[in-house]
């Protein structure tokens, strides 16, 4: 896969951040000139990612969450978001649906959106060193050439 | 986001506007549901059409008025959805358990 674009950002894990990290994100995925859903979709996960370091990466401080995105030939777009939290316990129990540790605040459907939203998800997580989502979306690009 | 709610007789109807996302979904539970302690509604009708973004932290919401609404003795109804909270909707199977209609 040849890379043809890559943009990385990072900021304090603070929830007003959320709204700015699917906004960058989707602009700058936007030059693939993708469909109003496949962009939607991408925010969602987008959303998702981040706000999982804000609640359960940083659950008591603030924190920095690293995120990249990368566009490959062939329309393919990697979201890459990292912190350097508490991380999680046991992957394949929070991937489950339904599945929260943040109360009734919390849905549990997190890593179920991204998973139904993106076409690969890997998640490495490590006790005490925190998490890396790495996820995948291949969009039908409509014209353009992301040049 | 924003929120406003009117009443007619028994029914509540609560609209939303805006980016329905974690950070807005805190102080927007605690709205939503002292006010169904004041008003007691029978019917509460969570209108979304004006709701631009929604992620999973809009799931946990409408599950907690549902709840609510339940304990009450009354119905939640989700009317109005546009496309991208559709999809975040559909992907949680939340329809199995509330009536929700899309934005036409």
């Amino acid at each position: 896969m040849k890379e043809i674009n890559t943009m990385s950002i990072q900021f304090p894990s603070k929830s007003s951040n959320e709204a700015f990290a699917r906004g960058a994100v989707a602009c700058f995925v936007s030059q693939l000139d993708m469909t109003l859903t496949e962009l939607g979709d991408i925010k969602t996960a987008v959303s998702e990612a981040v706000t999982n370091c804000i609640v359960h990466a940083y659950p008591d401080s603030i924190g920095t969450v690293y995120l990249r995105a990368k566009l490959f030939e062939g329309g393919i777009v990697e979201i890459t978001v990292r912190d350097k939290g508490r991380g999680i316990e046991d992957v394949e129990r929070a991937r489950e649906p339904l599945f929260t540790t943040g109360g009734e605040d919390r849905s549990g459907m997190g890593f179920t959106i991204m998973e139904s939203f993106m076409d690969t998800l890997k998640v490495r997580s490590k006790l005490g060193s925190g998490t890396t989502v790495t996820m995948r979306r291949r969009v039908d690009r409509r014209t353009g050439s992301g040049k | 986001m924003k929120i406003s709610i009117t009443e007619k007789g028994p029914k509540m109807y609560i609209y939303l506007s805006g980016d329905l996302d974690h950070h807005e979904a805190k102080g927007l539970v605690r709205q939503i549901l002292d006010r169904l302690d004041t008003s007691m509604p029978r019917d509460c009708i969570l209108d979304m059409s004006q709701v631009k973004f929604m992620d999973s932290s809009g799931i946990a919401v409408i599950l907690r008025a549902h709840k609510h609404m339940r304990e009450l003795g009354g119905r939640l109804w989700v009317e109005n959805v546009p496309s991208q909270p559709m999809r975040v909707l559909d992907a949680s199977g939340i329809d199995r358990l509330i009536t929700i209609s899309s934005l036409s």
